[in-house]
């Protein structure tokens, strides 16, 4: 292996690692404000995609009758936790919310997607249509068991996974599907070949981890979910209603996931069930980072994207082993600087 | 004992039993029920892993896979028996399971399931790419099981084999957790840290746990090796580990029938999906894994605890039955007290730091044979800490403790109990779910030396009893002996810290570390503790307590060492205490 194969490795690990950075934020998001380990933001992953790969061919996607389904169960989700203090302005917004919106956006849609509009507009249209479902699934699956234990929501959240990846499967098909570079540009920088793409890619990711600093330090909102996340009691205590952050969070996970798969789906065919994967080495980078750390997290997913590139040019065949084996040492380390509270569930 | 929940539990064995008999029950039903009882077998390890020890796996399947490949190989490649190859395949699953363990189980809080995840992922990945696996394309030609020329692969005959497996792993994780060795399991939930301070290892008890689901999946993997005759990678891949933790959590990850509820559950809802789904739809497709997925969240969202605890309601309340009870005449052997005049404790310019701040500021005092000491102070003095310190809690920054001479700086808790340290702790600490007398036996723990094997077979009833008298006895002399079978966590605050006492008691202790025994207690409570701690003190036990009921403390106590911010403040009689002009200044303020 010489130098140039080396940086060409790296390059392909750091813009890989870019897509596991942002779905390792999205997961630290959501399990620090609502301690949902939410395993189907892989799921948004292959849907962005798959969704954007549906504009391209001119198509409706059928994500978007999900998104009118997923609004109904959210309204019937939030009817039921609300049950006990409906008004009638709330049914309003309420109806707003998850029937109205997902409607409109059917409805935009379906007249755009056939007229196959520029590329930027059909990145809009996918996120306008995947990205609202996290809300959704928010307030139908989690918001009601908000105070399960841990294990529980981890189980729901692996079950949601199951069903959406099966919707996945009618609604995209088996076929993989990969959709045109961002950007065609790409240079020589020394010895090394850089794609548009790549770049589109961190630049991408670093503008979101940019927006999400300063969404988090600057704005009342980001700091009433890091309070959440914090304490939850506290913040609850000082007035910070939970199921608020909880819908800020998925609704941000929502976006970051779909734009995952929007940013990925140049690089490699996506299938209905790839995101897992992706997701799962996001979690990993996630996990190193302790579930709380946004920079560790991010730190960790250049490590297993890295990793993983390296290992994909030695040892194709034994690649996933290699990446996952690398991180119970990593994870050892991790751990043993780590306090736990001892009656932590 | 004829509850009607036990008579339901006998009915569902029986039905169990005489399905193959019944007339015009199909074939494939049979092979439903072989596939039930594999995957229950998995999910009482599960329970075990999981539900009682708190440790969290995404890896059971790669145990399954461990005995499967071990059978195959060694059945295929060398020719041996297949029922050779079952003690073979639980003991390489239990030694992998026990290196895992001992890497793995050190991770902690979230760190733990990842790991598993990672290797689980690891298993699947290898064994699809060595030649000594066959790689992806498995291995197969795998033989039937054969009993004496008697061929167990026959529909019906296997399933008995798997049933009767499946019985026999019930029965021995019911004794397991019924044993000293399952208390100690039990007690890993919320309650580790006094379970060290009574001496047990609780890393051992995880790693245990851990083994013990390694073993029952590899069992499962053995037989489905050879009902299968032809074995990959895929069954034994992560997405089946989660299928087997997601049987657990919908039957119940808290209860043993919640394993067999939810493997028969969620084997006979994907396979009826698959039935139904298409012929109502009328297309082929995934709608199983959707409707499946959907109705998973419905159960949990309806019932996150599982389905156990509402299935068992239908059959009235029970509670377990508490272990035979022998005559407390016996009381058992007692540890040589100490002589009058020695020093069971003394402590040395005791110190901890956490950064900047001084906790405990070079602190020492002594307490000696048959004497009650009182650690008072006003709160922050350092007086809880010095007991973490004392006890090996926490480890001190500087300074020596020593218990009767020896020198236990430094020690873990679970080897100063070793020497009659008993403690309570400020916070109670019992393990939450499980019943009052369990508790109190706890403290009994370094006492027995029942292995788990033994108490899985039932081989350790002598000593149990003997246990169980002892422990009737101390929660008798706290007062609470109506309230043996009651569950700790519904008892009043008070209660709860005399449970406690009655668990220090239980570790026939020299040396007794109380932390605020009489808060939450009523006056004629108070009277009956100070009584009992009265006669603890004349039988040579030496008592060190924390309290802040001046009452009781001036009453009961023979000296009093008092603290503030940290440091020593005035040692001396209670009577001398109570003029002392710098304890009035610090508990009253100069104006006193």
């Amino acid at each position: 292996m010489d130098l140039s194969i080396g940086l060409i490795l790296i390059q392909d690990g750091v813009t890989n690692a870019a897509i596991y950075a942002l779905l390792a934020l999205a997961l630290v998001l959501v399990f620090t404000v609502t301690r949902v380990i939410f395993v189907p933001v892989g799921e948004f992953v292959s849907f962005g995609a798959l969704t954007l790969a549906a504009f391209e061919a001119g198509k409706v996607p059928g994500t978007v009758s999900l998104l009118v389904v997923l609004g109904i169960a959210g309204a019937i989700g939030r009817l039921w936790t609300e049950r006990a203090n409906l008004s009638a302005r709330m049914l309003g917004g309420i109806a707003l919310e998850t029937v109205v919106v997902p409607a409109l956006i059917a409805a935009l849609v379906t007249w755009l997607a056939p007229h196959k509009p520029p590329q930027i507009v059909q990145v809009l249209l996918a996120l306008l249509v995947v990205a609202p479902m996290g809300v959704y699934l928010y307030e139908s699956v989690f918001r009601p068991i908000a105070e399960a234990s841990v294990l529980v929501l981890l189980i729901v959240a692996v079950a949601l996974h199951l069903a959406l990846v099966g919707l996945a499967l009618i609604f995209f098909g088996a076929e993989g599907s990969r959709t045109t570079a961002l950007s065609e540009a790409s240079f020589t920088l020394g010895q090394l070949f850089i794609t548009g793409q790549s770049l589109a890619v961190l630049g991408v990711t670093l503008v979101l981890i940019l927006a999400l600093y300063v969404f988090f330090d600057r704005t009342l909102i980001g700091k009433a979910l890091r309070a959440t996340a914090v304490n939850r009691v506290g913040a609850r205590l000082v007035g910070i209603s939970p199921a608020f952050s909880g819908r800020i969070a998925f609704a941000l996970a929502g976006i970051i996931g779909a734009l995952g798969g929007i940013l990925v789906s140049p690089l490699t065919t996506i299938y209905y069930d790839t995101g897992f994967i992706i997701g799962l080495k996001g979690f990993v980078a996630a996990i190193i980072g302790g579930l709380v750390s946004y920079p560790l997290a991010a730190g960790a997913a250049i490590l297993v994207g890295v990793i993983e590139s390296f290992a994909s040019f030695w040892a194709s065949e034994l690649k996933e082993v290699i990446v996952f084996m690398i991180i119970v040492p990593i994870l050892l380390v991790r751990s043993y600087g780590t306090q736990v509270l001892e009656d932590e569930e | 004992m004829n509850s009607p929940a036990r008579i339901a539990g006998l009915a569902v064995l029986v039905a169990a039993i005489a399905l193959p008999f019944l007339p015009g029950v199909p074939p494939y039903w049979i092979t439903i029920a072989s596939y039930i009882a594999m995957s229950a077998i998995v999910a009482l390890g599960i329970v075990v892993l999981t539900g009682v020890a708190g440790v969290v796996s995404f890896g059971q399947a790669m145990f399954v896979g461990f005995g499967a490949y071990t059978t195959a190989i060694l059945t295929t490649r060398y020719g041996w028996n297949a029922l050779a190859t079952l003690p073979v395949a639980i003991l390489i699953a239990g030694a992998l399971a026990w290196g895992i363990g001992a890497i793995t189980l050190r991770l902690k809080g979230h760190y733990l399931p990842v790991a598993t995840i990672a290797w689980n992922i690891s298993f699947f990945y290898l064994a699809g790419s060595l030649d000594f696996f066959r790689r992806f394309d498995g291995i197969s030609g795998i033989p039937p099981i054969s009993l004496a020329g008697f061929d167990l692969s026959d529909g019906s005959r296997f399933y008995f084999l798997a049933l009767g497996l499946l019985v026999a792993a019930y029965v021995l994780t019911r004794n397991l957790l019924d044993s000293r060795v399952g208390r100690s399991i039990r007690a890993l939930r919320g309650g580790a840290l006094a379970a060290e301070s009574f001496g047990v290892d609780t890393g051992r008890a995880r790693i245990l746990a851990f083994v013990y689901a390694g073993v029952l999946a590899a069992v499962s993997g053995w037989l489905y090796a050879h009902f299968q005759r032809a074995i990959n990678p895929t069954p034994f891949n992560i997405t089946v580990s989660i299928d087997y933790l997601l049987m657990a959590v919908a039957g119940g990850v808290g209860h043993l029938g919640g394993a067999i509820l939810g493997a028969g559950l969620v084997t006979v809802v994907r396979d009826k999906l698959q039935d139904i789904l298409p012929a109502l739809i009328g297309t082929q497709g995934n709608f199983e894994t959707i409707v499946f997925g959907v109705v998973l969240i419905l159960i949990l969202q309806f019932a996150p605890e599982g389905l156990w605890p509402h299935v068992r309601r239908l059959f009235g309340e029970t509670r377990r039955r508490p272990p035979t009870v022998l005559e407390a005449g016996s009381a058992g052997t007692h540890r040589a007290m100490p002589p009058k005049g020695e020093d069971v404790l003394r402590v040395s310019k005791l110190r901890k730091t956490f950064g900047g701040l001084v906790a405990v500021n070079d602190v020492s005092f002594s307490v000696g044979a048959g004497e009650i000491v009182g650690l008072i102070g006003p709160n922050g003095a350092g007086k809880s800490t010095s007991f973490n310190l004392i006890t090996g809690v926490l480890a001190a920054s500087a300074g020596e403790v020593r218990v009767r001479g020896e020198d236990i700086t430094g020690w873990p808790a679970r080897r100063i109990a070793r020497l009659g340290v008993a403690r309570t702790f400020q916070h109670v600490k019992l393990v939450h779910g499980m019943s009052v007398i369990d508790n109190v036996a706890l403290g009994r723990h370094l006492l027995g030396r029942a292995s788990a094997v033994r108490g899985a077979l039932r081989l350790d009833r002598e000593e149990e009893a003997a246990i169980f008298a002892e422990a009737h006895r101390q929660l008798a002399r706290v007062g609470l002996a109506e309230h043996a079978d009651a569950i700790a966590s519904e008892l009043a605050l008070g209660q709860q810290r005399l449970v406690e006492i009655a668990r220090a008691l239980c570790l026939d202790p020299v040396l007794l570390l109380l932390d605020e025994p009489a808060a939450g207690l009523r006056h004629n409570e108070k009277v009956a503790l100070a009584d009992l701690l009265r006669k603890v003190r004349d039988s040579g036990v030496s008592i060190l307590l924390v309290e802040h009921d001046m009452d009781f403390v001036m009453g009961l106590t023979d000296r009093l060492v008092v603290m503030n911010f940290g440091a020593e403040l005035a040692q001396g009689r209670p009577a001398e205490i109570q003029r002392n002009p710098a304890v009035l200044e610090a508990y009253l303020g100069s104006a006193a």
